[in-house]
């Protein structure tokens, strides 16, 4: 396992893609969140608006450069045909895909913390000037405050699940633009449908087991009780997502010829 | 050119990959007009909610009901009034068990709350009319066939309407001595009532939080004072009379009241005369949001139909045959575009047919123009961000940002705008820059300056016009496909 780990890590230290990939998804996640902290106000006093939330939506365009990352690890080698070579080092696929996990979980947090750290200061720096003062019940953005240390660390976390997430689909498809058009269609059409289905009972259960959409419940910090599903839960059923899709790319790895 | 097109054609058939997806991408459509239809709450009230509504001449369902205090006029005649005050108060929402709303205390009107004078062809829900009145906030309006409304001055008090043959002409003034046209209109010769009315929408407020929008409110009472009533034409010795116009359709509104003082008249009521607001209930283009999922898929195979050839080695085949490099750019936009607009038409016509067939008419009504342009509009728009995605694809070479690049350009704006995650001024101006602006072409409910209601990208307007927003996708499709040319002439294949 240390051995292809290692080699995990060789390959994907020694090209530029993924190490522009890596600072393109961090650089991203903060622009967007300081975009949307800039564009969000709170007029006064229980205005209602989820502070650091806003300063997290950045984490929405993020997570398709980390999906990017992620699939290019698999679909890279089944361009090139380094799959044959990886393979016959590393005969073991579950050994394989594990490696490929770790190594790609160590990237993604490697954008995502800074990226989320990024987001964080952006949302403390404009945000006061936004109207979100102690006068309309806004404290500065702190991490030492529970609920938003949950969102911002839970957002790092979030990006890391999607990145396993694509990985998995990129070892069932085998081919990295197909797997980035598979994980964003995912990702992106739980907004969608929210948006269409009026009914309230699908519309929850929609919101409890879409991916991005039950772990997004992670970037909450107020009015949690009214969400379909609370933060933690939430998070847990995107990592049942990730852990399915990455069974299945290893199964398929496993069944088919490379 | 032909024969060039005809290899890319021949490309673009025998990959057998490509036209699976061709396929997943109508199957997904049709799939998420399904769930769109299902889904959609009877509770919750589109126009067919409603019961059967009055339309105007164009189709477009109206409110129509409102306290009348009227006479017969048979001929021509002249009406005028003075409208010293008019206020409002807004009931509170109904809570079940609970058949009287209670009051709350407002001094203003709402902003379209009416008072004035109309002449109207008799007393029942939706039949033609012609009106000038005082407004809550926005001056005087001379409107009439619900949809047509034309402002008059803002301070003027005093309205006059006068019947002659078949027009009816407004005028206003703000000390009945020197008086304003507002403007005229045609009204059918014949037997009306005319008289003076109160009017006034319900009071709502419209709340955007993040995924989600929602409308609180209730109904809503307008009292409009009216004194120096004077009526040539009428017939001489007639009482004057009170209608509640509308009021059988909507059994919770509040009664319509009128109290005579000597000369002065203050009619008190609610319900409206204006077009339905159709931003909260169900729109027909929920049944196409498929599109998303279709462009999505399609776009792989944009970018597939160029990064594949560079991944394989075909490129230099293709160029070696025809050296012309803008010419085969040009070749597989078109073949892809025809492509996939035909597939994006079979995929749309199918998602309306199928969704319409489940879920039934129950949501704002559209003409069949305006099905015909959000079909071939969302077609158009697949192929035209499928040939985006061809020139972003050759700029970039790399099958999975390019990707990545197309669904983020397209799709992310597009909900951060709807999901309501940005604010409304934000979101409006979102969707007039990025190629999600495109959309547009999917808006079936019209916005009307008469009728207050929330018109955001959350509620389904969007802030340019169909083919304007069109216009946008192809704007950028256009550069794309110029830096593309441009670097295919430079770059070495």
């Amino acid at each position: 396992m240390t051995a292809a780990l290692y080699a995990e890590w060789t390959k994907l230290r020694t090209v530029a893609g993924p190490f522009w990939l890596v600072a393109l998804a961090a650089v991203l996640t903060t622009a967007l969140s300081a975009a949307a902290a800039g564009a969000v106000t709170c007029a006064g006093a229980g205005c209602g608006v989820d502070a650091p939330m806003v300063a997290l939506t950045g984490v929405q365009l993020g997570q398709a450069v980390v999906a990017v990352l992620a699939v290019m690890v698999v679909g890279d080698e089944y361009r090139t045909g380094m799959i044959r070579t990886t393979l016959a080092a590393t005969p073991s696929r579950a050994v394989l895909l594990g490696a490929k996990s770790v190594v790609v979980a160590g990237a993604t947090l490697a954008a995502a913390v800074p990226g989320v750290l990024g987001a964080w200061l952006a949302g403390r720096l404009i945000m006061p000037g936004r109207g979100f003062t102690a006068a309309h019940g806004y404290a500065p953005l702190s991490l030492t405050d529970g609920g938003t240390l949950r969102a911002f660390a839970g957002a790092a976390l979030y990006l890391t699940l999607v990145a396993l997430l694509s990985l998995g689909i990129a070892a069932a498809v085998r081919d990295a633009p197909t797997g980035v058009g598979v994980v964003l269609g995912v990702l992106y059409l739980a907004p969608i449908l929210v948006a269409v289905v009026s009914d309230p009972d699908w519309e929850r259960r929609l919101r409890q087991i879409m991916p991005s959409d039950a772990g997004s419940a992670i970037l909450h910090t107020i009015d949690l009780p009214a969400l379909p599903i609370g933060p933690w839960p939430g998070l847990g059923v995107l990592a049942l997502w990730s852990a399915g899709a990455l069974l299945l790319g290893g199964l398929l790895l496993r069944l088919r010829d490379a | 050119m032909i024969g060039l097109i005809r290899a890319e054609l021949t490309k673009f058939r025998s990959v057998r990959g490509w036209l699976i997806g061709c396929g997943i991408a109508a199957v997904l459509m049709v799939l998420l007009a399904v769930v769109a239809a299902a889904g959609t709450d009877a509770r919750v009230g589109g126009p067919g909610a409603r019961g059967a509504l009055p339309r105007a001449s164009d189709g477009t369902p109206v409110l129509d009901g409102f306290t009348f205090l009227q006479q017969p006029l048979d001929g021509d005649g002249t009406l005028t009034v003075r409208v010293p005050s008019l206020t409002g108060v807004a009931l509170r929402p109904p809570t079940p068990g609970d058949s009287v709303p209670d009051e709350q205390e407002q001094a203003t009107p709402e902003p379209w709350a009416k008072a004035g004078l109309i002449i109207k062809a008799g007393t029942t829900s939706g039949s033609a009319y012609t009106a000038v009145m005082v407004t809550g906030s926005h001056g005087v309006r001379m409107q009439h066939d619900f949809i047509h409304d034309l402002a008059g001055p803002t301070d003027a008090r005093w309205l006059r309407l006068v019947r002659s043959g078949g027009t009816v002409t407004a005028y206003a003034s703000s000390d009945g001595a020197a008086w304003t046209t507002v403007g005229s209109a045609p009204l059918a010769t014949g037997a009306m009532s005319a008289g003076i009315f109160v009017a006034t929408p319900p009071h709502q407020e419209y709340e955007q939080f993040l995924g989600g929008t929602s409308v609180i409110g209730g109904g809503a009472i307008a009292t409009g004072t009216f004194d120096n009533l004077t009526a040539a034409g009428i017939g001489a010795g007639g009482d004057w009379n009170l209608v509640s116009v509308g009021a059988d359709d909507s059994p919770n509104r509040p009664e319509s009241t009128s109290t005579r003082n000597g000369d002065t008249f203050v009619l008190r009521g609610g319900g409206d005369i204006a077009p339905v607001d159709g931003g909260t209930g169900p729109k027909l283009e929920q049944l196409l949001s498929g599109g998303f999922m279709a462009l999505t898929v399609l776009a792989v195979l944009g970018v597939l139909f160029v990064t594949t050839e560079f991944r394989r080695g075909m490129v230099r085949t293709t160029f070696a045959a025809t050296p012309s490099r803008v010419r085969v750019l040009a070749a597989k936009s078109v073949v892809l575009g025809a492509v996939t607009f035909a597939v994006g038409l079979v995929a749309s016509t199918a998602a309306l047919l199928v969704g319409t067939a489940i879920r039934g008419s129950n949501h704002y009504p559209a003409d069949a123009l305006t099905q015909v342009r959000i079909v071939v509009g969302t077609a158009a728009l697949i192929a035209v961000a499928t040939v985006l995605a061809l020139a972003i694809g050759t700029i970039l070479r790399r099958g999975a940002g390019a990707v990545a690049a197309v669904v983020v350009l397209i799709t992310l704006p597009y909900i951060l705008s709807a999901a309501a995650v940005l604010p409304a001024a934000t979101a409006d101006w979102v969707l007039r820059i990025t190629p999600a602006a495109a959309f547009a072409v999917q808006q079936t409910v019209p916005e009307w300056p008469q009728v207050d209601q929330a018109y955001t990208p959350a509620f389904g307007f969007f802030p340019l016009p169909a083919w304007g927003g069109f216009a946008v996708l192809c704007g950028w499709t256009a550069v794309a496909l110029v830096i593309a040319a441009a670097l295919l002439r430079r770059r070495d294949a």
